[in-house]
């Protein structure tokens, strides 16, 4: 079949359309965009009618994902890290449920935070789950993973994780298509009460999870994702989890070691296999992309009784992203030497665009507050960039939604003004509620939702309030007159400060929508229609 | 054969396209390739790179290593210095010269033009200018990519079949534009050499 040219993400898009896959629910998320990116832009998924559409966030996405599987069909939801923080409500209770039709979880971590706030690893989530979790080490293995977790999690009646990083999101290389399968046929859920958690049926749910779980186990023990390389050098093992594996034999290779590699790509992990492999070595070195996971739990399986080496001795960094040189390091081989970094170099960090609405936001905002009182309460997005120079207009970046409420929080401790920047999107990503707070308790807080009729952190996805902000604010109690909206343009901006300055007086609730396209997805619409 | 190819640049200055045709050429070639890039936030004007690597053997690592790099080509000179401790003792740099100064503490041209020029191996090219005068400052990135096509290891031929692949869609005017863009650079790389 085809060879296609695929990022690792879309290497998982394309495993989903050929695995029968109905239909694919996401919030956008830097590394995890491009999946869902993927489908709506592939006029095969289209052909096909999967479902694809971008959801309000992760935990509606998941949700959604939920009942298409109740319903039979094969689902996917897709998300970044932190996303799953959001969904783990929903991700938590779908493993005492169990699902129906195949439902897969992809989630995208980011080590290094290339692009988020922090690097938690997701692996953590399938065994506080106790689901099955897959880490495929590169994109052809990413494409037959989704196959796999599909029948995987139609077979054991769970949820399958998939989880990537930056790194093989991110990466492209060659993936061949291996088959083409139909999607499953409507079939409902019906012979149970396992769907409803009410504390008799989750009790028995939550016991046939546990049942499982050395089943599981024996799956892993089997598992092609898992496997041996062999090598004569038996006093040192390395176990390489995922795409570390990359980074142990790119070394192995370069430098002809002969230490066996056992990869694993397959969880929980299998421990019949893990325990041949400890016996036959004087000491092991863990790799792992993330959290020391699994090296504290094999510490654990194994007493600590050999030489392990990993993260949590320093044999390996604690933090960041992997990659072949700290390998080199841990393996005790010199690197090549390399130039030292230019002296006149400088960092380039990340600008809002020129252009771009938020910053005319942020210079009304600016003028509208004395400094020694701007505390303003942000969030995430591209305006999170207003906390760079020239504008530095904001004081926090926490998690989605977060502004609204920490305003309220600091509203109720007695600061003024208490305002709040949130963008459209992360607004009804998490905004709204918070928002329902502030009126119910009559917080005097300023929320300025900067609405650029679009995410486009992520580079310009749907927004799901579009044309419906102010309706939301009426709806959720907010007073009529004290829903402002305004143009951020250079030619309205004396009357813009003054709109800030009178609603920061105001000691209740107001909302000021700061409406103006992002430039980008203009500049997209504009040669699109030519 | 095998080649370690840094692209650096600014965002938006599109090394994504040169990665493009690399990777389809390589493709096409049947050879293995790996290329990891860089999304996001950093793409609004902020440093954008990406490490491709091309063997006929099988490649490991999405990264490439300190002291590896057989080639680092940059659209943009600070750029181009960004990333030096990969570069191998017999890689080359090669960069455009036009400055993309969108920074409060960017170096003046003669900082950047002394670092350059020092380097072992380089060739600095005015893509901009050739570019324009090919009809649209736009094809910058293929002009740099014809300066470096001797280095990337794969034929000219190759590589002119995966421009064409790649702007097909955008139809025959922006082909062609970006294919004697792509010719201009060739030149401009011989001229140097
Ligand atoms: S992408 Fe849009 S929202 Fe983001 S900085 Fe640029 S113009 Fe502003």
């Amino acid at each position: 079949m085809d060879n296609l040219l695929l990022l690792g993400d879309e290497a998982i898009a394309q495993g989903g359309i050929d695995a029968g896959m109905s239909g694919i629910y996401a919030y956008p998320g830097t590394p995890s965009t491009e999946i869902t990116e993927y489908v709506q832009n592939s006029h095969e998924a289209i052909q096909k009618g999967i479902h694809s559409s971008w959801s309000a966030n992760e935990k509606t996405a998941y949700e959604a994902a939920l009942g298409m599987s109740y319903a039979g069909k094969r689902s996917m939801v897709c998300m970044k890290h932190v996303g799953l923080n959001v969904a783990a409500d929903a991700f938590m209770n779908s493993a005492i449920t169990g699902v129906h039709g195949g439902m897969v979880v992809v989630v995208a971590d980011d080590p290094g935070m290339h692009s988020s706030q922090n690097e938690q690893d997701s692996r953590f989530y399938a065994r506080f789950a106790y689901i099955p979790a897959l880490e495929p080490a590169n994109q052809q293995e990413a494409y037959n993973a989704v196959h796999y977790a599909f029948d995987l999690s139609e077979q054991t009646g769970l949820p399958v994780m998939i989880r990537l990083t930056t790194r093989i999101s991110h990466s492209r290389s060659g993936v061949i298509r291996t088959q083409n399968r139909n999607q499953n046929t409507l079939s409902p859920f019906n012979q149970s009460k396992r769907f409803i958690l009410l504390p008799a049926n989750a009790r028995r749910q939550y016991n046939s999870l546990l049942e499982k779980q050395p089943g599981l186990e024996e799956i892993s023990n089997h598992s092609s994702l898992n496997y041996l390389v062999e090598g004569d050098n038996l006093k040192m093992g390395i176990v390489a989890f995922g795409i570390a594996f990359n980074y142990v034999m790119e070394i192995r290779v370069r430098h002809q070691l002969q230490y066996p590699v056992m990869k694993i790509g397959q969880y929980p992990l299998p421990r019949t296999m893990l325990t041949k492999f400890f016996e036959k070595h004087e000491s092991i070195m863990i790799v792992e992309e993330g959290y020391p996971v699994y090296e504290e739990l094999l510490r654990g399986y194994f007493n600590n009784e050999k030489n392990i080496l990993g993260r949590l001795d320093g044999t390996l960094p604690r933090t960041g992203e992997l990659n072949p040189d700290y390998l080199a390091k841990a393996l005790k081989i010199d690197l090549p030497p390399a130039l030292p970094p230019s002296e006149i170099l400088q960092p380039r960090p990340p600008m809002l665009c020129q252009g771009c609405s938020h910053r005319d936001v942020y210079e009304a905002l600016n003028e509208a507050i004395r400094n020694d009182e701007r505390h303003v309460f942000s969030d995430i997005g591209c305006y999170t960039l207003g906390a760079l120079q020239p504008f530095e207009s904001i004081s926090t970046c926490v998690d989605m939604g977060a502004s609204v409420t920490m305003a309220k929080g600091a509203a109720d401790a007695g600061l003024r003004p208490a305002v709040a920047v949130i963008g459209d999107s992360t607004f009804t990503h998490s905004g709204m509620t918070g928002l329902l707070d502030a009126v119910n308790d009559q917080s005097p807080i300023t929320v300025i939702i900067s609405d650029n009729s679009t995410t486009g952190m992520t580079g310009g996805q749907h927004s799901s309030g579009e044309g419906k902000y102010i309706a939301i604010c009426k709806a959720l109690g907010v007073e009529e007159n004290h829903i402002r909206v305004m143009n951020p343009l250079k030619v309205h901006y004396a009357e813009n400060v003054k709109i800030f300055q009178e609603e920061f007086a105001y000691e209740g609730v107001s909302v000021i929508i700061a409406q103006r396209e992002c430039i980008q997805t203009l500049a997209k619409k504009k040669k699109k229609a030519k | 054969m095998k080649k370690d190819i840094i692209l650096a640049g600014v965002g938006g200055q599109g090394i994504l396209s040169i990665a493009a045709v690399i990777d389809r050429a390589a493709l096409n070639n049947k050879l293995h390739f790996k290329q990891a890039e860089v999304h996001g936030m950093s793409q609004r004007g902020g440093d954008v790179q990406s490490h491709l690597r091309i063997s006929s053997d099988i490649i490991y690592s999405d990264l490439i290593s300190q002291g590896c790099a057989d080639l680092i080509l940059a659209v943009e000179p600070l750029e181009a210095l960004r990333y030096l401790p990969f570069l191998s003792n017999s890689g080359w740099v090669v960069s455009a010269l036009t400055p993309y100064n969108n920074i409060a503490y960017y170096p003046d041209d003669n900082s950047i033009r002394n670092a350059l020029n020092k380097l072992p191996r380089k060739l600095l090219v005015e893509a901009e200018k050739i570019a324009r005068e090919q009809g649209s400052s736009k094809t910058s990135n293929m002009v740099m990519l014809g300066a470096a096509a001797h280095l990337t290891g794969l034929s000219n031929a190759s590589l002119e079949d995966a421009i064409t692949w790649l702007f097909e869609r955008k139809g025959e005017e922006i082909v062609s534009q970006n294919l004697a863009a792509f010719r201009a650079g060739l030149q401009a790389g011989k001229n140097q050499n």
